[in-house]
């Protein structure tokens, strides 16, 4: 065991004991980066269980509040009518502008608006709009045929940040630490990651370390009896740090698998809440040099040009190393993803597509895009 | 990362030096980087458009006064045009100003005020907060409720609040439904006679037609005489569909935008103005149940053309920084005296105030310095390490720097794991600075910053929050 805890001081090179090749945390990012083959190896374990290949085949979901928000169809539909509500305007857009039309620099310059008006940003806008010049200026366009391309060069640029989180069942447990803004739905997420690793059978703990909003310990308690897991939690304002290193100490101890830590949500432009931050990721070091193993920064999907500050921020102050955007299901698009990938290049573990504990989906490049462009995938 | 409209119109009107009216060539390239701006600040791309279009008409043929650059004299135009479509008046005073400060409880008690909004937009801490601004500012009884029965503990959330507010929460029924919870609150209002009934509902999407529903049967049921839509400050494109549809269906009489302390430009302020023509009535700034300020159209301006929040930041400065410790280091000013340890106490503040390049973006016009910031390496890391510098001093040397010889300067360099020759510009620094200090004693009320230049490559002093 104490064996085992210096292991990965030799980040990046080292060769954990008992586990493939691909399981060296430093090597992760290399493990997926051909899509072509998503089968995990198999004691790694991770969002790839879910059914993604054939989402509209995804069955019904059940509900934690049976009954009480009505009939809202397959995750699928749901994340189509919730992009398809706000994307009417943009595809609605598209249409009009290049029925029977030449695409020229006027063409061009309107398309761009529409997607600024998708969140994509200014600079990440005029660079898809670019890309299409290159390849059609002067061309005889359809509506079709513009959005085909739009959505192609979206999924390219999301497609190197399509990863799935991978579990590294040899860390015993493997840490996962979830912090953003307020508000952003990092509680909802982390129960869905429970769900959704109770599900492949892996044992989970999560720590309420949002230990100062009102009532944030109590929510995750609920998500945690209806996930199944144990929750390790302190009065409201005890410190959140030694509550992440106890429950770290003590799910080592019961040599769970997973250990999910919550953080209270905070705006980055405040130093001394990042400075907590950055104290949890310290003493969880002092239990392991590798930990936390991962850090996922939960992002809103209705948030604008805003995003860039936060991810960068947080990424100072900790070592994210993935983000999962929330309320994809909303009439917001998400598309400052889009520019986040171009700049970042952090992987997108996941989206959010409801309340319920189920509602997680892998995130699929290509679907995403064309979701975003009104287009069936 | 953005460039203030000011700094950006400014490259284009370089070239031009030409007096006169604004030609639509001039304004046409203005204009064009005004977009820009306000698209940077996530003001939705419709409002942007009529935006643009109405400045045009305005600033076409409009002459340049005399004292004003053409680049000064459009930022001029946006900036007035800008606070009147926030509901502002450009000359600082406030077309909403009836609604300012407050909300509408005009009305036979009790009084509804509903909060609807979108999942995470901080409708439950707001109620929390205005509650407690009723209760103190306005002496009224509140009782709030929560009709959330769908995330969990949110109506836990909402008694821990009622608590720490001191404000009396409807006890829960297990398995009611919305609008009964919403309809025993004011019956329960009525009876125990309070002045009003706050409802803080469950988040909800736009597109959610179940939902949104229900919010309008709700607002149906207790015919509140504000509707409030709470709204985050951070929000993108998407903020004009979300509060058209919920003016569309709900019907709102006003905005309360939350995480205004974050650093989001706040655009979706004026799309949601705009789309809805409801006024924004508040504004949360803080995490802290008292952090919940009236609109002003003005400040919000300024944010979202970056040309920075003065009155934000001398808020900031008047959080951390103590009355007392302000006023002692004032005397000494007076007396022209400031140490090493006045000035490592200034670092301390200024650390406390949050991220360094942060502050400065919240200054007007320093965009045009970020350059040089940049290459001087002004971050928290150099102000700690500075501090370091002095900490590694003896107290007599702190208050007396000419007792550093070079071996003891080895020594300080060693301690602090810095070199001499840091020290050594810590110590000019401090020269300077005291220099400055002395100055500023002798000028007495009139302030650091009307004190002329600083020297080339100095952090600023914080001033302290007297002026």
């Amino acid at each position: 065991m104490s064996g085992k805890d210096r292991r990965d001081e030799g980040q990046g090179g080292a060769q954990v004991p008992g586990a493939t090749p691909a399981e060296v945390p430093g090597a992760r990012p290399a493990e997926y980066a051909d899509h072509g083959a998503p089968e995990a190896p198999p004691p790694s374990r991770g969002l790839s269980e879910i059914p993604t290949e054939r989402p509209i085949e995804a069955p019904a979901l059940e509900r934690p509040n049976p009954g009480e928000r009505g009939d809202r169809g397959g995750w699928l539909v749901r994340l189509k009518r919730g992009l398809g509500s706000s994307s009417e305007k943009l595809t609605g857009g598209i249409s009009g502008l290049f029925t029977r039309r030449r695409l020229d620099d006027e063409a061009l310059e309107d398309l761009e608006d529409l997607l600024i008006g998708a969140d994509l940003g200014v600079g990440t806008a005029a660079k898809i709009a670019g890309a299409l010049a290159k390849s059609r200026f002067n061309q005889e366009v359809t509506a079709e045929d513009v959005r085909g391309a739009v959505a192609d060069e979206v999924a390219k640029l999301l497609e190197p940040v399509a990863q799935t989180i991978s579990i590294h069942e040899a860390h015993k447990p493997h840490v996962i630490l979830v912090c953003g803004v307020n508000g952003s739905g990092k509680t909802t997420t982390i129960a869905k990651l429970a769900r959704l690793f109770k599900s492949v059978g892996l044992e989970v703990i999560l720590a309420a370390g949002d230990t100062f909003r009102a009532a944030a310990t109590e929510q995750l308690q609920i998500w945690g009896k209806r996930a199944g897991c144990e929750v390790i939690a302190r009065a409201t304002g005890a410190d959140a740090a030694s509550l992440a290193y106890d429950a770290y100490t003590q799910a080592r101890s019961q040599r769970a698998d997973i250990l999910i830590i919550d953080t209270a949500g905070r705006l980055h432009n405040k130093s001394d809440l990042m400075g907590e931050l950055k104290k949890i990721e310290r003493v969880l070091k002092k239990v392991d040099p590798a930990a936390p193993h991962d850090c996922i920064l939960v992002l809103d999907a209705t948030v604008g040009q805003n995003a860039h500050a936060q991810v960068e921020v947080f990424r100072e102050m900790v070592a994210v190393t993935g983000l999962v955007v929330t309320k994809v299901d909303g009439s917001a698009k998400g598309g400052v993803v889009v520019a986040l990938a171009e700049r970042f290049g952090l992987p997108v573990y996941a989206v959010g597509v409801g309340e319920g504990m189920e509602d997680m989906r892998a995130f699929e490049a290509r679907s995403f895009a064309r979701s975003l462009l009104g287009l069936s995938s | 990362m953005f460039e203030s409209l000011s700094d950006r119109l400014g490259k284009i009107f370089d070239r031009l030096n030409k007096r006169g009216a604004l030609s639509e060539a001039d304004v046409s390239d203005a204009l064009r980087e005004v977009r820009v701006a306000l698209l940077e600040a996530d003001v939705a791309l419709p409002v942007v458009k009529e935006f643009i279009a109405s400045v045009r008409t305005r600033a076409v043929g409009q002459d340049v006064m005399r004292s004003v650059t053409p680049g000064q004299m459009v930022v001029k135009i946006v900036n007035d045009y800008l606070i009147e479509m926030l509901g502002g008046k450009p000359d600082g005073g406030d077309a909403d100003a009836a609604e300012r400060g407050g909300l509408n409880l005009a009305g036979t008690p009790p009084v509804a005020v509903l909060l609807v909004g979108l999942q995470g937009s901080g409708k439950t801490t707001t109620a929390g907060k205005i509650a407690l601004r009723l209760r103190k500012r306005e002496k009224k009884r509140v009782l709030m409720a929560s009709l959330d029965v769908y995330r969990p503990a949110a109506q836990q959330q909402l008694a821990v609040l009622g608590e720490q507010t001191d404000t009396a929460v409807l006890p829960i029924v297990a398995g009611e439904n919305p609008v009964a919870i919403a309809e025993r609150a004011m019956e329960s209002g009525r009876k125990q006679g309070f002045d009003v009934v706050i409802l803080d509902t469950a988040g909800r999407l736009s597109i959610d037609q179940a939902m949104m529903d229900e919010a309008a049967a709700v607002k149906a049921a207790v015919r509140p005489i504000e509707s409030l839509l709470v709204a985050d400050a951070m929000t993108g494109q998407d903020a004009v569909n979300v509060a058209k549809a919920f003016h569309d269906r709900v019907g709102l009489s006003g905005i309360v935008l939350t995480r205004v302390d974050g650093d989001a430009r706040g655009g979706a302020a004026l799309s949601m103005r705009a789309v809805t023509g409801m006024p924004i009535k508040l504004i949360g700034v803080g995490e802290k149940l008292d952090a919940l300020e009236a609109f002003q159209a003005d400040r919000i301006a300024g944010r979202i053309l970056g040309m920075g929040d003065v009155v934000g930041l001398v808020e900031r400065a008047s959080e951390v920084i103590q009355r007392e410790d302000a006023e002692k280091l004032a005397n000494k000013l007076a007396k022209g005296e400031f140490t090493l340890e006045d000035m490592a106490a200034q670092f301390k503040q200024l650390r406390k105030m949050g991220d360094v390049k942060g502050l400065l973006g919240m200054l007007p016009g320093i965009a045009k310095m970020k350059k040089q910031i940049a290459d001087a390496k002004v971050d928290d890391r150099m102000i700690a390490r500075q501090e370091a510098i002095i900490l590694s001093m003896t107290p007599r040397e702190r208050r007396n720097p000419k007792l550093l010889n070079a071996s003891r300067r080895r020594r300080i360099a060693a301690g602090s794991g810095s070199t001499v020759a840091d020290v050594n510009r810590l110590l000019k620094q401090h020269q300077q600075m005291s220099a400055m200090m002395k100055k500023v004693g002798k000028l007495g009320k009139r302030g650091l910053l009307g004190g002329g230049g600083l020297p080339p490559g100095m952090m600023p002093p914080m001033p302290p929050p007297r002026f």
